[in-house]
């Protein structure tokens, strides 16, 4: 078990490695700098001082020698130095990221709870008024853009109806009990995740569905209701057992595609999270935050991945431990 | 010659005119039409015939685990300890399966849950009708996991089923069988998926098992060396219907149904002679959707009468103790009683 813990986080460096790399030539490739942005904000134009300036930002070096001292720099866990926030890149980071990790659980929890149960229902209920109603819902959400459906919810939801914030994070301008405060995020916290997880729900509802009706028409299933269990227990202990193993690989390969579409509902919500650090930032063009952004981003993502992987694992005895 | 020693009093279960019906988009085709059978306790009654001829439907009619959709019961009484098992809701049946009736499947390998430690799963079938604690289950499983024979028991215990052999894994389908002592116990093609040496141990194991508990025994199988080898009486079915029943030595001695001669001769046996073609029974079953008037038979018989063709033969007592719905029977047997009374 140790070995391949150890063996999955060393499988990580190249991924970051790659990710750094690519990143980095893009970035280049696209047209202005965080140096052009800031000269053209503060309205230098002596081609003296622009010299100067260059030079001590170290934009006058080639982009082969930025790319090796920037690597360099990651190697020493230094993610570098925004000047926009004149703060270092890593500090603003980790200080947008647990609300980020905050919505994206929330939403991973309301995907699975909601695309589980309405597949096992729908599955249940095959080729009942049921079993279409949530097949409709499933598609609905599957087609639906979140950010037009979180637009749509804050219209319905926060506007008309009042039940919950418009946006942000906390309320501004109130001081509470620790308890309190975590109630204030939770609230906040309802529309955005269900905008985000719903999407994912539709994806695990459909799947989930297919997987139970694969499994059911196995032959241990029969052997379970010959022992006389109820129907019931048939259904959990047999069944969904095993049809919730494509869900766990589904929900690994969509925990990257959820951080990215977690960009999309921040800006939405205004929810201070990375997704809106890693916006601002493409916008003013603040590439040494966009590159710590990704980079920290695809080592959450590898992590989860391993995580699931080793959750696989304990799931199915049949994938033995190698 | 004449048996039914064992056919002692009442029986345990009696199958009367059992009719299930597979709902099609080719409409209603008879599975099984107006079958019946009793089993005494202790005995063996085996179920012989072909693939697609009821008989794996009969037994998952008895345990009321039949396919649906397509398949129902649309007929006929499952007596058992004098309950009419067709007539039970589905939670009283909950409490018949597993306990009073179980049942083991053909393929071991697919037929335990591949996530689920064995012995949980034995645990499972134990707790479901007895009110015992996990431990006191736990002890009772590995108890159960010795009497079908798996060495080491307390380590197989928490294996897998992938970890597992097909002998292996069905020998704990039997344990989780016999676990709450059922009356009865269905057998369907157990060793059609295991190799030749691992049948006959398992038969033996069968065997054992039910003489020491008296439990009535119906092994559905196409394997006439397992019928000659544990079965007391032996019913014959084709196109869903019973063709004939009989001891089983009198049947091997003279089998009186067209049908179940091909099936005789049919076996490869070590006494036959080197080289000499096994006789085939020429033809294929008919669609159930496509059963011509008359004899399912007809066409693939050797000895086929212009009666066949008209009029389909009843199950009738052809001699004591047995049964069989052929024409060509019946008449063979009056020509013998003629040449004995002449």
């Amino acid at each position: 078990m140790r070995r391949i813990i150890i063996r999955r986080l060393v499988q990580i460096i190249p991924l970051i490695f790659a990710v750094i790399v690519m990143n980095f030539v893009l970035i280049h490739l696209a047209p202005g700098s965080l140096f052009d942005v800031m000269t053209s904000e503060q309205q230098i134009t002596d081609p003296k001082m622009l010299d100067q300036l260059r030079h001590t930002y170290g934009v006058d070096q080639p982009v082969s020698v930025q790319l090796a001292k920037y690597i360099w720099s990651v190697m020493r866990l230094d993610l570098g130095y925004s000047y926009r926030q004149n703060a270092p890149v890593f500090d603003v980071i980790m200080q947008q990221l647990p609300a980020t990790l905050i919505l994206m659980l929330a939403a991973i929890g309301i995907a699975l709870l909601v695309g589980v149960t309405a597949g096992v229902l729908a599955s249940i209920k095959v080729n009942t008024i049921w079993d279409n109603l949530i097949s409709l819902g499933a598609v609905f959400f599957f087609a639906a853009p979140s950010f037009w459906l979180g637009i749509m919810m804050t219209v319905m939801f926060a506007v008309k109806l009042g039940w919950f914030p418009v946006g942000g994070m906390r309320t501004i301008g109130v001081d509470e009990s620790a308890f309190g405060a975590v109630l204030d995020v939770m609230h906040h916290l309802v529309l955005p995740a269900t905008a985000l997880g719903l999407f994912y729900a539709a994806t695990f509802a459909r799947v989930m569905r297919a997987s139970m009706l694969e499994v059911a028409r196995l032959d241990f299933v029969r052997t379970a209701r010959a022992k006389g269990l109820s129907g019931g227990r048939v259904v959990l202990a047999h069944v969904m057992r095993n049809a919730m193993l494509p869900i766990v690989t589904l929900l690994g390969l969509q925990l990257g595609t959820m951080l990215g579409g977690s960009v999309v509902i921040e800006a939405v919500f205004s929810w201070p999270g990375i997704g809106s650090l890693l916006f601002d930032s493409v916008m003013s063009r603040n590439f040494p935050m966009v590159l710590g952004v990704l980079v920290l981003g695809s080592l959450l993502v590898a992590v989860c991945n391993a995580t699931v992987d080793l959750l696989y694992l304990r799931l199915d005895p049949r994938i033995k431990a190698r | 010659m004449i048996m039914g020693s064992k056919a002692g009093p009442a029986p345990i279960l009696s199958i009367e005119d059992l009719q299930v019906s597979l709902f099609t988009r080719r409409g209603v085709l008879p599975a099984v039409d107006g079958l019946s059978l009793t089993v005494s306790a202790g005995e063996t009654l085996a179920i012989v015939g072909e693939s697609g001829c009821g008989k794996s439907l009969t037994a998952l009619a008895i345990m009321r685990l039949l396919p649906n959709p397509p398949a129902k019961i649309v007929g006929g009484a499952v007596r058992f300890m004098g309950r009419d098992l067709a007539a039970l809701s589905e939670r009283e049946m909950q409490r018949v399966r597993g306990k009073d009736i179980s049942m083991i499947f053909q393929d071991p390998m697919t037929s335990l849950n591949p996530v689920v430690a064995v012995g949980d799963q034995l645990i499972e079938a134990i707790r479901r009708h007895n009110d015992v604690s996990r431990h006191e289950a736990r002890d009772r499983a590995i108890e159960l996991l010795r009497q079908v024979r798996i060495p080491d028991a307390e380590r197989r215990f928490n294996d897998y089923p992938h970890q597992m052999s097909g002998g292996m894994s069905q020998r704990v389908m039997i344990a989780m069988a016999i676990a709450c002592g059922p009356k009865l116990l269905i057998a369907d093609e157990p060793t059609t998926a295991l190799d030749v040496t691992i049948q006959a141990q398992i038969i033996e194991l069968m065997k054992e098992l039910q003489s020491s508990s008296d439990m009535g025994l119906i092994i559905i199988t196409h394997d006439l060396g397992v019928v000659a080898e544990v079965a007391d009486r032996v019913a014959v079915m084709y196109a869903g219907r019973k063709v004939e029943e009989a001891p089983v030595e009198a049947l091997f001695e003279r089998p009186l149904h067209r049908y179940t001669r091909g099936l005789l001769g049919a076996t490869p046996s070590a006494q036959r002679r080197r080289g000499s073609r096994l006789v085939e029974i020429t033809g294929n079953v008919p669609a159930l959707s496509d059963l011509p008037q008359g004899c399912a038979f007809q066409n693939r018989c050797p000895d086929v009468l212009d009666r066949c063709r008209a009029e389909r033969p009843q199950l009738a007592p052809l001699l004591p103790h047995r049964s069989a719905a052929c024409f060509a029977a019946e008449k063979e047997l009056s020509r013998d009683a003629a040449a004995i009374g002449a």
